[in-house]
């Protein structure tokens, strides 16, 4: 059984909560609960009671450009599920939560910080046995406002890759060790989505993402196993600019939330072009 | 590709994303476990279908008629594709040759899931048709 989240020593506790927390307040109005997954069977199929669906696809990225919607996709996002800017967004889903933090960090990008991840996500409320509905709930439109979308303080772009690279600056890298050592292009079990490239930028450490979670729930360690994982044995300061990368930012994202919010580090941001960007530009410093 | 698997195929080719998304949940729901007389957990590896993140099992039974009876597991609980595509090939080859299972190939399952495919599922889902031909080639020689 996992430790209680409160008891892990995080340095911002209240940004996970745990699945008996989120049952507690599947009736709240002042939170909004949402699943968003890879497999876009998932939520249909049964969900938590009154949760509503963002599809990191349809949802969340530009439909034309690689990019996140803009301010006024995000007011009509949030306008459609009922939310206002006092809503606390509670995001859950499968794979370990990997598209829970995706979408935890686009909404970071768009200003909507009252947010947190429900702790070992889909599979763990499943094995708990906590209900599961098919109702799609309808919640009364909303008017909501949008502050202008401000990436800085989370993401880089290529350029700040670059740059940050000069000042030998900290790099994660949380693909799998095939993809970090360049013998495998792409995710195990996964199809190549085509880098032309394998390896990994320079300097960057070798920090598969799925050791941040306890393998048999899903959840996340304590800020010791945490601290131990990223700055003992990996020699990364909570103190220094840190940027994560993984293949398109998904499970970069999951890293990026365990170093800002569980142990603390003031300055991270999530590379989201990642490899799929990385190992296809021309004339770029490579590792392998 | 076996008349039952094709028909299936163009029916679902005739749906718009709202209604595949229903048909698919609708056969996952009908999920029939293995029974015990075929396997009991922990299952052998050997049934085990690479690629599959859902923790997906196939085993082909050959009947004195020559034709196949397919069991499948499914143990993720979030394998609803897996127990949507076990419950389709259990429905239209059972009961056919295993010469004639032989022949299906994994192109069947973008035909299907169209936009329900996501990145991780789709190799663990042709893995699973793939499964089920070696199992069927090697039940007809």
């Amino acid at each position: 059984m996992a430790t209680p989240i409160e008891q892990r020593g995080y340095a911002h506790p209240d940004a996970l909560v745990s699945t008996d927390w989120v049952e507690q307040h599947l009736n709240d109005p002042s939170v909004r609960v949402i699943e968003s997954n890879e497999d876009t069977l998932l939520y249909s199929s049964g969900h938590v009671p009154g949760s509503v669906h963002v599809d990191w696809t349809s949802d969340l990225n530009d439909q034309l450009r690689r990019d996140y919607i803009t301010r006024d996709g995000f007011e009509a996002l949030m306008s459609r599920i009922g939310a206002t800017k006092d809503t606390t967004v509670v995001f859950y889903g499968d794979k370990n939560n990997w598209w829970a933090c995706y979408a935890f960090w686009v909404f970071q990008l768009l200003g909507h910080t009252k947010a947190k991840v429900m702790d070992g996500g889909r599979i763990k409320w499943q094995k708990e046995n906590r209900p599961l509905s098919r109702d799609v709930p309808s919640y009364p439109r909303t008017e909501y406002k949008a502050t202008d979308r401000n990436d800085a303080p989370h993401r880089a772009y290529r350029d700040d890759v670059m740059a940050h690279l000069k000042k030998q600056g900290q790099l994660v890298d949380v693909r799998s060790p095939e993809e970090y050592a360049g013998t495998r292009m792409h995710m195990p079990d996964y199809p190549n989505e085509g880098a032309l490239r394998g390896g990994h930028i320079p300097t960057a450490k070798s920090v598969p993402w799925a050791r941040a979670i306890n393998a048999d729930d899903g959840t996340f360690k304590t800020a010791e196993e945490l601290k131990k994982l990223y700055c003992e044995d990996n020699k990364l300061s909570p103190a220094k600019e840190t940027i994560a990368y993984c293949r398109i930012g998904e499970r970069s994202s999951h890293t990026w939330f365990a170093l800002k919010y569980l142990l603390g580090f003031e300055n991270v941001r999530n590379y989201d072009g990642s490899w799929t960007e990385w190992g296809n530009m021309v004339n770029v410093p490579i590792e392998k | 590709m076996p008349e039952k698997l094709q028909q299936l195929v163009d029916t679902f080719q005739m749906f718009d994303p709202a209604d595949r998304t229903g048909m698919l949940l609708s056969y996952a729901d009908q999920f029939k476990d293995v029974p015990p007389s075929i396997a009991t957990r922990p299952f052998a590896k050997s049934h085990l279908i690479p690629h599959c993140e859902s923790d997906a099992y196939a085993w082909a039974q050959k009947m004195p008629d020559g034709t196949l009876k397919l069991y499948f597991a499914v143990e993720n609980p979030s394998g609803v594709s897996a127990k949507a595509l076990a419950t389709i090939l259990d429905k239209t080859l059972s009961g056919l040759p295993a010469s004639e299972v032989a022949t299906i190939t994994p192109d069947i399952v973008e035909k299907i899931f169209r936009q329900n495919i996501s990145m991780g599922k789709g190799m663990g889902l042709m893995s699973m048709v793939d499964a089920v031909r070696t199992l069927a080639k090697a039940a007809s020689e």
